[in-house]
């Protein structure tokens, strides 16, 4: 296959950035997104150009570090895929491909394809945890956990913390990515004490980096771990709550 | 050659009992003192997360250290299978002395004894730990946990989530570490590198650091260094680790005086998916639990061209159930893989490129219909299809063996210590509990065990005689020197300028070890990898060609630096590997198998671990022995047949 | 222990965790600044809050529009039937209330649901801007965000600009000369048969249809009402709405306009 990548270059935060064209032949359609970028940069390394910088590790989806922009969509074409796990086979053979970072504020570029999702970070320290000491816990059975409500937790806590539906929405909004955290804690029993500080103090850290949500539903498209919208609505639903709520009679339940 | 008293610190008594008795001996740190110490805590995998966490929680002072740009990023997010426990929740006979009965064994009997106990001790504890934090183990409809069996043991004691096991559980780790960071106790430093640990009088007394953003060369001091910082199998180039996994933290440990032990033992996990081309940059492992359904086959004709369903039953040489009628496609880790490996040197290989065997659902499928297998693997199929572009409902999944795991790493004692004081290793980074061979599902396990439980009970007794001394100034000459060592080291990759890329170098390298020094080893194969690797480096510092400048984000610079010290690395590993002239797990010699082509342990020479001192550059390193004893278990002969 | 004062996580610590921030110094990122106000402010200031307050007013203004359009598809009865309505509206709540004070109890509770929802739509636009100061400089493709959805703010400010020439046109007079108070039915006829307000009427009442389409769905989501099984039912619910709306407002203009309908 042969592919033609216009790709973004960008020397530093601050650096005015623009597109630069490249072709590459030789393209094999078992090769992934990232494949393609190694050997793109070969060939500029051989031509003494510098490399283009990207994040990535894992390249089987989980670690959530590579983050391109694939022809206008958050790790291209398919969905529930991360850009490593985006095959060459599922572009046609003369393709043509634009590839940008993420774009946000609150992820600033800091060369090339590299963003700083540092805020993501920002948004789990504020409540994204449960206090619970190491050497504190009790048998890991004493507390039951209905299957239903640990497989939806699974759903919501198997955000790879991509950005990709920042990056993705209209808005620039982390609804998807903070419902999942929240969600996920917010649905256990172990998650209850906090419930409602958490999802006041995440929300509010991350209303503080990032867009609202107008429920564009872009963000659940592009997530690579599928996560649903739904959560989003459930993370609302905490919030008002938790306005009302006086918590001090109310630290069990819903 | 310095006199090394390679003692492991191992407390006397009875073993079930060597743990708590030890915890009381410790010397402990009042908790208002805690504040007063500095840990420096490198890596934020399931250890080094776990650690710098629960130090923190403790009042410790806590500097964090990593290379991503969040710690959840860690490679321990990858692990899918499972974690061990000897909850024995199932009644199955389980029990803290089976599972570590079954970890030494697995181990092909090269760890010690004592740590394993206590591994299996806190696997206990782990679980509920996690629970409490949240992580959304896998559920019965009662609402209790839900257990898996692995590879290696006859009882159900693997714990899991979905198949994002250790996404999950560092998670977990991931959250009590940001609370810490909220609260003050622990210092987050992201992208940014260790480069080297700074010794002074002997002891660990801070490390250098690289800001992967601004190039920046910057010290940090503290009263302990503790490295968690993964395992080296990306010394092969081609493995399932994440890319960014490397072994410099440990071999600037090790050249800066900390031992080495065991680095010929690297587990090969037999279920991977096979390279597709020269363009491949890592291998995917698919997990084992597909060996409980698939059937391993290749054609019985050499080079047969054709496709598999063109091929009839009586044509297919299911090779494991052929040769280890007991086990079957059950065989442990390094057995399936070296079986796998023999089918396709004799050129029995399928796939476009001949390297792999088929793994072949056709038949469970027939038995218990599609839907039953897509429930128990849907996502390991759909992962396959996605890598390969083939369907493996209709035809069968192409395996083959990948490096996997790192059994050895720097020597430590029971304390976790290395032979450093005040430099501590966790993790897949040290040599400690898997002997010659890892069990499913006892990584995860032993990461957390250390940073949970372990050092934070240990490292106490090396903290409490430091009261009232502050780290040592990061302007004093120790610093100062390591500085310079490291920012001349940068300067002269970036100086070289010759006309390979770091990546040419890596995959080279690569290929050397593997053919040499990957699932079997012979004198002949070890002794040429061991000239071709000096070789190679040399070429390396003279010909590498790394662009850009040190004052940025340079990806191809922090390549650079690994890959240089793979290239010293690889070297030992081939020692290690010439010296050990036996077989036993990850470590397969062809000079000792048994008639048939097991593995020959040697128990009456090579019962010890094997732990090299750094002597110089271009020196030999020195061997060092820490002898094994067993009192509790028997020394057997493993057997699957 | 959870700090509930906001204050953001890495200022207030020791001097090497503000040399851990400098990443986002280095990268340019702004570290946004916040205060803690009391509980019904914060609420407001909280984009959920603002969300909520939008998506209540929007169940007002949705309420009112098909009420409205209820009332006004009187005019196909006749005149006596829409003006007796009219009139009957000023009346409302009598003789418990005073004549007209229901009605203006009602208007203020309107005029505060336009406010609000404006309001929070100006400032939440504002959020948005800021977040992405930087837009994407290849061409998007979206897969889900459809084009009602983006084009909240436009099909928004159709309606409010509709909305004060409408309110001049048949509430005020001002902008109909055969103005009559009390006299609804006269004064639609006549305002529809200027051509060019019928089709500001028309393409306003389909802008209209549009924000609702959207709206009354997401509004759902920001109230935090969410059930999988009943889902689906809240997309039929707001096309319905919608489908609805657009066909009772648009049939007058059109309808009278093309003479179909004559006094
Ligand atoms: C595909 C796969 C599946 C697996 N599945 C299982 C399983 O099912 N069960 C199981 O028990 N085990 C499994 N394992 C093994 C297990 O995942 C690892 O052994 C374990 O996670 C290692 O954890 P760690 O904390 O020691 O190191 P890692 O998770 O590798 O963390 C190392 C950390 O050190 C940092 N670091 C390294 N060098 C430096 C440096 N120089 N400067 C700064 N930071 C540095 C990195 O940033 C990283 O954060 C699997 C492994 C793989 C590859
Ligand atoms: C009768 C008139 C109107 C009705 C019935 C109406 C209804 C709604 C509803 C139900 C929503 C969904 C709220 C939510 O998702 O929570 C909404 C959103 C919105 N409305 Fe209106 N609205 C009307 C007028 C206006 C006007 C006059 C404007 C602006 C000038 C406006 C701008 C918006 C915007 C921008 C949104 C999207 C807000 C966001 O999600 O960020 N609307 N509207
Ligand atoms: C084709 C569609 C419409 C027709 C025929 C229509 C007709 C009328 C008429 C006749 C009146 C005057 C009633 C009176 O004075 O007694 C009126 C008032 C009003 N209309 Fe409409 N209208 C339409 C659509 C809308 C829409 C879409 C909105 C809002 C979004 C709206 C908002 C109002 C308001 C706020 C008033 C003033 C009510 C009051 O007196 O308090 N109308 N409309
Ligand atoms: S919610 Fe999905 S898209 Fe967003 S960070 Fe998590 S995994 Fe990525
Ligand atoms: S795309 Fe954006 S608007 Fe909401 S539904 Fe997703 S966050
Ligand atoms: S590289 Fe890890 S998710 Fe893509």
């Amino acid at each position: 296959m042969k592919i033609t990548l216009t790709v973004w270059r960008q020397s530093g935060p601050n650096a005015r950035g623009g597109f630069e064209t490249h072709h590459v032949d030789d393209v094999s359609p078992d090769m992934s997104f990232l494949e393609l970028f190694d050997i793109l940069n070969e060939a500029l390394i051989a031509d003494g150009k510098e490399p283009i910088a990207f994040d990535h590790d894992c390249r089987e989806g989980i670690c959530g570090s590579c983050s391109m922009m694939i022809n206008g969509r958050a790790h291209g074409p398919e969905r529930g895929t991360a850009t490593c796990q985006l095959h060459m086979r599922k572009f046609q053979d003369g393709a043509h491909i634009t590839v940008e970072p993420w774009r946000a504020a609150a992820f600033p570029i800091i060369k090339d394809l590299c963003v700083d999702r540092t805020a993501f970070d920002r948004i789990i320290e504020a409540g994204g945890y449960i206090s619970a000491p190491t050497g504190s816990a009790p048998d890991g059975n004493l507390i039951l956990v209905p299957k239903a409500v640990s497989d939806t937790a699974m759903d919501a806590a198997a955000c790879i913390g991509c950005g990709a539906c920042v990056a993705a929405c209209p808005n620039g909004a982390a609804q998807l990515f903070t419902a999942a955290k929240v969600q996920h804690l917010n649905l256990l029993p172990q998650g209850q004490p906090e419930r409602w500080e958490r999802v006041v103090n995440m929300v509010t850290e991350m209303e503080r980096w990032f867009g609202s949500c107008t429920l564009h539903g872009e963000c659940e498209v592009a997530c690579p771990k599928d996560i649903s919208i739904d959560f989003i609505a459930l993370m609302n639903r905490d919030f008002i709550k938790a306005q009302f709520k006086q918590r001090r009679l109310t630290g069990q339940h819903a | 050659m310095t006199e090394f008293n390679l003692d492991a610190h191992i407390p006397d008594g009875p073993l079930a009992e060597k743990w708590d008795h030890h915890k009381f001996s410790v010397k402990l740190v009042n908790p208002s003192n805690r504040r007063k110490f500095r840990v420096i805590v490198v890596g934020s995998g399931l250890a080094g997360a776990s650690a710098a966490a629960t130090l923190g929680e403790l009042g410790f002072e806590v500097t964090m250290i990593t290379f991503h740009d969040t710690p959840r990023r860690a490679h321990s997010i990858a692990a899918q299978g499972g974690i061990n426990a000897a909850k024995n929740y199932r009644n199955d006979g389980d029990s803290i002395y089976r599972l570590f009965y079954d970890t030494v064994k697995g181990g092909d009997f090269r760890s010690r004894e004592a740590n394993v106990h206590r591994l299996a001790q806190v696997s206990v504890n782990i679980i509920d730990q996690c629970v409490a934090q949240g992580v959304p183990f896998a559920r019965e409809y009662g609402g209790l946990l839900d257990n898996r069996s692995f590879g290696g043991a006859q009882v159900s004691r693997t714990f899991y989530a979905r198949g994002q096991t250790g996404q999950q559980l560092l998670l977990g780790a991931y959250q009590a570490l940001l609370r810490q960071i909220h609260l003050g106790t622990v210092t987050l430093y992201r992208r940014t590198e260790m480069l080297d640990v700074v010794i002074n009088d002997g002891r660990a007394v801070g490390v250098v650091t690289r800001d992967l953003i601004t190039g920046d060369v910057v010290s940090h001091a503290g009263h302990a260094v503790v490295l968690a910082t993964g395992g080296y199998g990306n010394v092969f180039y081609l493995s399932t680790n994440a890319k960014n996994s490397n072994a410099s933290a440990i071999w600037r440990a090790h050249r800066r005086g900390a031992l080495m032990a065991n680095p010929c033992f690297t587990q090969i996990h037999p279920t991977c998916i096979p390279a597709s081309d020269d363009f491949q940059s890592k291998l995917t492992l698919m997990s084992e639990s597909l060996r409980n359904d698939g059937r391993i086959w290749v054609p019985r004709e050499f080079g047969d061209q054709r496709s598999p369903d063109q091929i009839p039953e009586g044509e297919r040489d299911y090779f494991l159930e052929r040769r280890y009628p007991a086990f079957g496609n059950l065989v442990p880790r390094d057995v399936a893989s070296r079986a796998a490996k023999r089918e396709v040197d004799a050129e029995r290989g399928v796939g476009p490129l001949k390297n792999g065997v088929y793994l072949d659902l056709s038949e469970a499928i027939n038995r218990l219909g599609r839907d039953v297998i897509e429930e128990r693997y849907g996502n390991l199929i759909q992962m396959y299809e996605r890598i390969t572009g083939e369907d493996p409902y209709r035809v069968p999944m192409r395996i083959y063996p990948a490096v996997h795991y790192a059994m050895g790493g720097l020597w430590v004692d029971y304390n976790l210590q290395t032979t450093v004081p005040g430099l501590y290793a966790l993790g897949e980074a040290n040599f400690s509990d898997h002997g010659a061979n890892r069990l499913g599902a006892s990584a995860l396990m032993q990461g957390l065990a250390d940073g949970y439980f372990v050092l934070p009970a240990t490292i106490g007794d090396y903290l409490a005689p430091l009261l009232g001394t502050d780290p040592l100034p990061t302007n004093h000459q120790a610093f100062l020197d390591a500085e310079a060592e490291v920012s001349e080291r940068v300067g002269a990759l970036l100086g070289v300028n010759g006309s390979h890329s770091v990546d040419y170098f890596h995959r080279e390298l690569g290929k050397v070890l593997w053919e040499n020094c990957g699932m079997a080893r012979s004198r002949e194969t070890l002794e040429k990898a061991l000239t071709e690797i000096p070789t190679l480096r040399d070429e390396f510092h003279k010909d590498v060609r790394v662009l850009g400048d040190g004052e940025s984000l340079n990806q191809s610079l922090e390549k650079a630096g690994r890959v240089e010290d793979f290239l010293e690395f690889g070297e030992l590993l081939c020692r290690d590997a010439l010296h050990r002239e036996e077989s036993c797990g990850g470590h397969f010699r062809l000079e000792h198998q048994t008639e048939d082509g097991e593995a020959l342990r040697d128990d009456e020479h090579f019962a010890y671990a094997a732990a090299w001192e750094y002597t110089g550059d271009n020196a030999r390193p020195a061997l060092h022995k820490e002898p094994l004893e067993f009192e509790s278990v028997h020394l057997a002969q493993r057997s699957y047949k | 222990m959870t700090r509930l004062d906001g204050v953001p996580s890495t200022e207030d610590q020791n001097e090497d965790a503000d040399a851990a921030d400098r990443l986002l110094r280095s990268t340019g990122a702004p570290v946004p600044g916040q205060r803690q106000v009391p509980f019904p402010l914060q609420f407001w200031r909280s984009a959920i809050g603002k969300k909520w307050a939008m998506a209540v007013s929007g169940i007002v203004l949705l309420t009112y529009v098909l009420a409205h359009m209820i009332g006004n598809l009187k005019v196909f009865l006749g005149k006596n039937e829409i003006n007796t309505y009219a009139a009957w509206l000023r009346t409302l709540g009598e003789p418990a209330l005073p004549r007209t004070v229901l009605l203006w109890g009602l208007r203020t509770g309107l005029t505060a649901a336009f406010v609000i929802h404006i309001v929070a739509a100006v400032q939440l636009t504002r959020m948005n801007r800021r977040a992405r100061p930087e837009r994407y400089q290849s061409k998007r493709d979206y897969a889900s965000a459809n084009y009602a959805s983006r084009t909240m703010r436009w099909t928004g400010i159709i309606v409010a600009l509709f909305v004060i020439f409408h309110l001049a046109d048949l509430t005020w007079g001002v902008a109909n000369p055969h103005f009559v108070r009390g006299d609804p039915y006269d004064n639609l006829f006549y305002s529809f048969q200027r051509v060019p307000v019928a089709i500001f009427y028309i393409i306003a009442n389909i802008a209209l249809a549009f924000h609702i389409f959207h709206g009354a769905w997401s509004m759902f989501q920001s109230l935090g009402v969410n059930n999988p099984r009943y889902n689906r039912w809240k997309r039929y619910f707001a096309t319905g709405f919608a489908g609805l709306i657009m066909v009772g407002n648009v049939s007058m203009p059109l309808l009278i306009t093309t003479g179909v309908v004559s006094r």
